[in-house]
């Protein structure tokens, strides 16, 4: 990933911050600046998530790219957030003990590195709550 | 008065034993841990470094406590293991509590005391007025070359401190700092490990510098080790700060809440504070509490801390956030291959 491309969205990958539209009480993360619903009539505003939330679905990936090699055996799932939408991300727990409906929080890591000398990129992923 | 707002631990939940390491070398672990005093060690997970550990005791803080993060003016981290020789740790940091941007921050190096003079920075700037808030950070993804005696305890952890000057949780009475030029240890730029004068860490390095500064502040403020309730002293092993206490004359049960070494290792820049947040999980209003920090180099940074009452009201939740020995008992044992891979020991082509 470019390092202007990382940069654009890293306070929303910090803090989870995403939109939600006061107009229909949606949630969108990663953030929207459009509601798909309410459209013209759509009010778009910032929004800080809690954190916390529950697996919807999960992966467990065994056979990874090479950035990702390292981590696997290791947890990729659907997150829906307390305030209603979802997400995807890596949930940092033992493989066998993911379960569907498992609540999980936030927690600050890095998420890739661009080589040995190149920028790391940091963001967030989710823990068993 | 300038003192902790509020505070807050990380540590990683791997642990190695020593005997593990040991085992890998052909040593006898049982003599080394005995020896040491530490039985096992922290280590990061495979997408932890120091800024995810200070972000993670940061926010531990934050938690504890409603600060405005806008109201944070100032962000300092103090560590060995830096992720970028060159861009600031402080700035990831401050933009992942949200303090960013009207904020003044910087990375600090000075072996295992950076933290605590980062916390003497922000007393500085919060009782001078230029900033209601400031943020100390001491965190380290210790480094030992393998089979090197300081592989049996560099740890991974660190702790974080609000400073200021509004209802504080603790007051930080005073501080004072002893400083020279010793050459007991140091890591050359752009080595991967640090290297030590082997005994020569402990007299004219350890024992000099923290018995020097902790002598100083009992006679500057005329108190004796019988004034406080809790002593914490750096723990580069277990046997150091325990002999340090003894010379100085404070009793194991004084030092006892904040001597986290044998379960956790040596978190280098994190460990004094690590042992202080340790102690402010138990402490109540009025207890006073004694801490040196020590860094090779070499110096060492004497506190005289009083808890206040705000630390039981209604303005400061210690349940927030897990305290030290929660993160202690939350932990997952690996062997030594793990560990090297954790610590990027094994080398990948690319």
């Amino acid at each position: 990933m470019t390092v202007p491309r990382f940069w654009r969205k890293q306070q929303s990958r910090y803090n989870l911050i995403g939109t939600t539209c006061s107009t229909c009480g949606q949630y969108f993360y990663p953030p929207r600046n459009f509601c798909p619903e309410c459209r013209r009539d759509g009010k778009i505003n910032e929004h800080k998530f809690k954190g916390t939330g529950k697996v919807v679905t999960y992966s467990i990936i065994r056979s990874a790219s090479d950035q990702f090699s390292l981590l696997t055996p290791y947890v990729i799932a659907i997150i829906e957030l307390d305030e209603g939408c979802r997400l995807t991300s890596q949930v940092i727990c033992e493989i066998d003990a993911v379960y569907i409906g498992m609540p999980v929080k936030q927690t600050f890591r890095r998420l890739g590195t661009d080589g040995g000398s190149g920028a790391i990129f940091y963001g967030t992923k989710f823990i068993p709550a | 008065m300038v003192g902790i707002i509020s505070y807050g631990a990380y540590i990683p939940r791997y642990r190695i034993r020593v005997e593990e390491i040991a085992r890998v070398w052909g040593a006898n672990g049982t003599e080394i841990s005995k020896g040491l005093g530490v039985y096992e060690k922290s280590l990061p997970d495979l997408d932890e470094d120091t800024a995810t550990i200070s972000v993670e005791a940061a926010r531990a803080a934050l938690a504890r406590r409603t600060v405005d993060p806008g109201e944070i003016k100032a962000v300092y981290v103090g560590s060995e293991s830096h992720p970028y020789a060159v861009k600031p740790t402080a700035a990831t940091v401050g933009e992942a509590i949200g303090a960013t941007p009207v904020m003044t921050a910087a990375d600090y190096e000075f072996a295992c005391k950076a933290g605590t003079a980062a916390v003497q920075t922000c007393m500085g700037l919060v009782k001078s007025g230029m900033i209601p808030y400031g943020i100390a950070i001491g965190a380290d993804i210790a480094q030992g070359e393998p089979g090197d005696a300081l592989e049996y305890t560099a740890a991974a952890g660190g702790a974080a401190l609000i400073i200021g000057n509004r209802d504080p949780i603790a007051d930080l009475n005073y501080t004072c700092s002893y400083t020279t030029d010793t050459p007991d240890f140091w890591r050359r730029e752009g080595k991967p490990f640090p290297r030590h004068g082997g005994r020569f860490t402990g007299d004219p390095g350890y024992f000099k510098h923290v018995l020097g500064s902790s002598r100083m502040l009992l006679s500057d403020l005329g108190t004796k080790p019988g004034d406080y309730d809790y002593a914490v002293f750096h723990q580069p092993n277990g046997k150091f700060p325990v002999r340090a206490a003894d010379i100085l004359g404070f009793s194991r049960e004084q030092i006892k809440p904040g001597l986290v070494v044998p379960y956790l290792g040596n978190t280098y820049s994190g460990a004094s504070m690590v042992g202080l947040c340790a102690t402010l999980d138990i402490a109540r209003p009025g207890d006073r509490i004694f801490m040196t920090s020590y860094g090779s180099g070499a110096g060492g940074d004497s506190f005289d801390i009083t808890v206040t009452d705000v630390i039981d009201s209604d303005q400061f939740n210690r349940d927030a956030a897990p305290t030290v020995a929660d993160m202690l008992k939350d932990k997952k044992m690996v062997d030594y291959a793990v560990y090297a891979k954790h610590k990027g020991k094994v080398v990948m082509m690319e």
